[in-house]
């Protein structure tokens, strides 16, 4: 039986940190070197853990399926990175920020968590400084600050629109420190295929090089997944194309629980699709909206040139609808907003699936040098994509899958339902709620990797004392067996389809049914059509090539089948959730006006799903309490 | 649109490779060069044979994984951008096209358009990183950075760690790459303490991984899809230069003599 015990601490929010990092128990440094941790993934949240880790003097194995370990997603993030420093002296404060992350997450998040990591926040800019990250200074020398979506306040420190890859590149480089100690071994191009239990606890991995195909059980004295998002579930989405569900979905079939898998975050501004044949879709950084204004013409179908449409005749709609925020309401806000008005068909560009981005207004009052300052990698980009040129015409976006509030359950101390597999950064569920804020993906995956998880894991180590496995343990030959077989499984298949084009269709069925708006008979069509594909793709995928040898073909197909079932795990939660809460709209729950209607009675509560082999997956809640905040109705207006 | 491509085939590290032909058909000005190939995969796949392998992820042209050879420029004909960029309008209609991995000592194939580019992370290990223990940072802004500095920091950094510049150089240099984080770290008040060291243990790393040295032919900084400026490398080998100094005990400025940092 599953049970879902958060272990927050009680009394005071301001302290509950300290006084779990004062009653834990700590692991004698003589032992922290006979000690194995298994860390997974190697973005901001994987690197900086390995790192700390092996700083403090275990021995970690850290795995990646990239070439190198600076490669991970985390590199792609634009935007910036929160902290409450106040340097602005603009009314900033620790209890702001958890108080805009607990709204902008819908009250679906715990307060315990969201308050830490609003403490943590202005640690990680610290950290990060003394590791040489180039931040954006101002003339005088001190850290510069933007304004992001959702937040009225100026707290997001970056650098250029690189925030994502100057933080990763400054954790890689903390990790090269500890390899080149010899603390952390570093094994790139090597995935996570499935988890080893035995006697109820994670106990090690297994890998397969993705070089020379063989498939090895990895055992250590605790697992920490930082495996990321599943965006990539819909297709088309701003993720890169390795990031996958694999690990935490093998870890979920293994017994680990899986949480509120529906809160999926689509994102406004990305350039719209265009053809059949697009791998991705690219974003642009939401940023923008600090300058740029959304409009459409007022009129449907109005084909003219966007600048010969004078004011009159545009509708800036969410400076209309949300006159307190403006173009800065929080993305699902913007999101909707958009693929409504497109859905109406007052959307402009191919196939009506766009509104424009202008930034006409700003370069008439602040000049396009400052523009281009701010935003000229942007513009490079959306001209090399487009073929247009932004400072000229508008942009046109259309919202895109983004990242996952959703992952793996986990406790205060960031330990998921398997005592000793630890889930952190975007792979876990726990800070966001139902709809992360911009800048904040940044802040969790480091605060989660540098300054959590090392207290935490040690409290665990220091009292399971669970000693490594032997080798040849039977629970490693049946999980080495799982792996084997699934891949000669893979490999035997009829070859009439490939994976891509499996992936693409239920990458559709997602984005219709389960997208930025859901309904009851919509995600039952999707539950229904679901299996069916996924039956196909064990008939029919087409996977050449051998398994003992570099096959990326085998690679993305193994990925794919999990997106196969783990689709299904994503519709059952939003069926379940009759509410529309953050980025999960439910079509039966909004006011008369189209505004989205939370049902704090009845889903007040984080959704915990168990894997059953035989059957659907059973729903497990832990209530969220909200002791220090009243949960009000998220208005914007 | 439709084209020619010729693709550099081989199946491992130690097979012998070679050019093989393949017509792409049907490609559209706004594909981009990646999904032209994906393209060409489907088919493959679904004639038997084992598709291209090549490497891609982020395809916004920030994670460094996509690594080609256009028609012998590393990451094609534009400047300033990765292979994933890279879109077909570039190109006209009917032409042939040929496609390589980086070829390099140091980078050996893995399998087709796949190279390993880990001597680049050794590089890394052997120096390129502050050694600060987590916790216990002063303020960010305890010591300031002059807004300069700082974009003059950023410029550096904002390496993606591809090897272009490798691949594009005759000799096989990473003096790019090296020059950029040594550049980076030598230029914040963080990254004085070490920068000696630091220097010196880079150049090392990247002399026995079998990198050559540096030609002044600038031919990566006009394939570095970051546009990373070769002056860069001028501050290497001052940098260099300098740890030598500071390492032989010789004052680094006779006006102050014990001073490790300017």
């Amino acid at each position: 039986m599953m049970t879902l015990d958060p272990k927050i601490p009680p009394g005071p929010l301001e302290t509950k940190w300290d006084r779990r990092r004062f009653s834990e128990k700590l692991v004698s440094p003589a032992n922290k070197r006979r000690i194995k941790v298994i860390v997974v993934g190697t973005g901001l949240a994987g690197a900086s853990a390995a790192s700390t880790l092996g700083q403090l003097g275990y021995e970690v194995e850290c795995f990646c399926f990239h070439d190198s370990p600076r490669r991970a997603h985390s590199i792609a993030a634009q935007g910036g990175i929160n902290a409450a420093k106040n340097y602005q002296d603009d009314g900033d404060s620790v209890a702001r920020l958890f108080y805009d992350t607990i709204k902008g997450g819908d009250f679906r998040s715990r307060e315990a968590n969201v308050y830490r990591l609003a403490q943590i926040s202005t640690q990680i800019i610290d950290q990060c400084v003394a590791l040489g990250v180039p931040f954006a200074r101002e003339y005088g020398g001190q850290l510069a600050n933007r304004s992001f979506g959702g937040v009225q306040v100026s707290r997001t420190f970056y650098c250029r629109g690189q925030t994502g890859q100057q933080l990763l590149l400054g954790a890689y480089s903390a990790l090269c420190w500890q390899i080149e100690r010899g603390q952390v071994t570093m094994h790139p191009r090597t995935e996570m295929l499935d988890l080893i239990l035995a006697d109820g606890h994670a106990r090690g991995i297994v890998v397969r090089d993705l070089v020379t195909g063989r498939v090895t059980a990895r055992t250590a004295h605790a697992i920490v997944l930082a495996t990321g998002g599943y965006s990539n579930v819909y297709y088309l989405s701003t993720n890169a194309s390795g990031c996958n569900v694999t690990a935490t979905y093998r870890a979920w079939k293994q017994g680990a629980a899986f949480a509120n898998p529906c809160f999926t975050q689509i994102h406004p501004t990305a350039i719209p699709p265009t053809e059949t044949y697009q791998a991705k879709l690219t974003l642009m950084s939401e940023s923008l909206r600090n300058d740029g204004r959304l409009w459409v013409p007022t009129a449907p179908s109005d084909n003219r040139p966007p600048d010969t449409i004078p004011a009159s005749e545009r509708d800036y709609f969410l400076e209309r609808r949300y006159p307190r925020f403006g173009n800065l309401v929080p993305r699902d806000v913007a999101s909707r907003a958009v693929k409504s008005l497109c859905d109406e068909g007052r959307g402009v560009g191919p196939g009506g699936q766009g509104v424009y981005l202008d930034f006409s207004d700003v370069i008439e009052q602040q000049g396009i040098d400052v523009v281009r300052e701010r935003y000229g990698n942007l513009f490079d980009m959306y001209r090399r994509i487009s073929g247009e040129d932004a400072y000229r015409v508008p942009m046109r976006i259309y919202p895109a899958p983004h990242y996952t509030m959703g992952g793996l359950w986990v406790d205060y101390n960031l330990m998921s339902t398997i005592p000793g597999l630890f889930v952190i950064g975007e792979a876990n569920f726990a800070d966001h709620g139902a709809n992360r804020l911009g800048a904040s993906s940044l802040m969790q995956g480091l605060a989660d990797g540098y300054f959590i998880l090392p207290y935490t894991i040690g409290h665990y180590l220091a009292t399971a004392k669970v000693p490594l496995l032997p080798d040849n343990h039977s629970a490693s030959q049946a999980a080495l067996e799982r792996v084997t077989s699934r891949v000669k499984k893979l490999l035997d298949a009829g070859k009439r389809r490939t994976a891509a084009s499996f992936h693409r269709e239920v990458g559709r069925i997602l984005w219709d049914h389960c997208g930025m708006e859901r309904c009851e008979t919509g995600l039952k069509l999707a539950l229904q059509t679901i299996p069916a594909l996924r039956e196909e793709f064990w008939r029919d995928v087409a996977v050449p090539g051998s398994g003992d040898a570099f096959n990326q073909e085998l690679e993305y197909a193994g990925r794919v089948a999990d997106f196969l079932e783990f689709a299904e795990l994503l519709c059952y939660d939003a069926l379940h959730r009759e509410e529309s809460c953050g980025a999960h709209f439910r079509e039966e729950s909004q006011t008369a006006d189209g505004e989205p209607q939370r049902d704090d009675v009845r889903f007040a509560h984080v959704a915990a799903w168990e894997y059953r082999m035989d059957g659907p997956p059973v729903l497990h809640k832990e209530p969220l309490t909200f002791e220090f905040v009243q949960p009000t109705t998220r208005s914007y207006q | 649109m439709k084209f020619t491509l010729k693709i550099w085939r081989q199946q491992g590290p130690n097979e012998k490779g070679g050019l093989a032909t393949y017509e792409a058909d049907e490609i559209g000005p706004d594909m981009s060069f990646l999904e032209m190939l994906d393209g060409v995969n489907q088919r493959l796949i679904l004639a038997g044979e084992e598709p291209v392998a090549f490497e891609h992820d982020c395809r916004e042209g920030i994670c460094g994984s996509c690594s080609l050879v256009i028609d012998g420029v590393p990451h094609g004909p534009d400047r300033g951008i990765t292979t994933c960029q890279l879109y077909m309008r570039r190109f006209s209609d009917g032409v042939t096209i040929t496609i390589e991995p980086w070829r390099a000592r140091a980078f050996p194939v893995i399998k087709d358009l796949v190279v390993d580019r880990s001597a680049l992370d050794r590089v890394m290990r052997a120096g390129g990183y502050i050694s600060v223990n987590t916790g216990g940072a002063v303020d960010g802004n305890a010591q300031l950075i002059g807004k300069e500095q700082a974009e003059t920091a950023m410029d550096a950094a904002s390496c993606i760690g591809c090897g272009a510049c490798v691949a594009a150089c005759k000799n096989a240099s990473a003096m790019l790459f090296v020059a950029a984080k040594v550049s980076h770290l030598a230029s914040l008040p963080q990254g004085k303490p070490e920068r000696a060291r630091r220097v010196t243990a880079m150049i090392e790393a990247m002399d026995d991984e079998g990198f050559g040295s540096c030609g002044n032919l600038y031919e990566c900084e006009a394939v570095c899809p970051k546009s990373i400026s070769v002056r860069f490398i001028a501050t290497l080998n001052r940098e260099y230069l300098r740890a030598g100094i500071v390492e032989s005990g010789v004052p680094a400025d006779p006006e102050t003599p014990h001073a490790e940092s300017d």
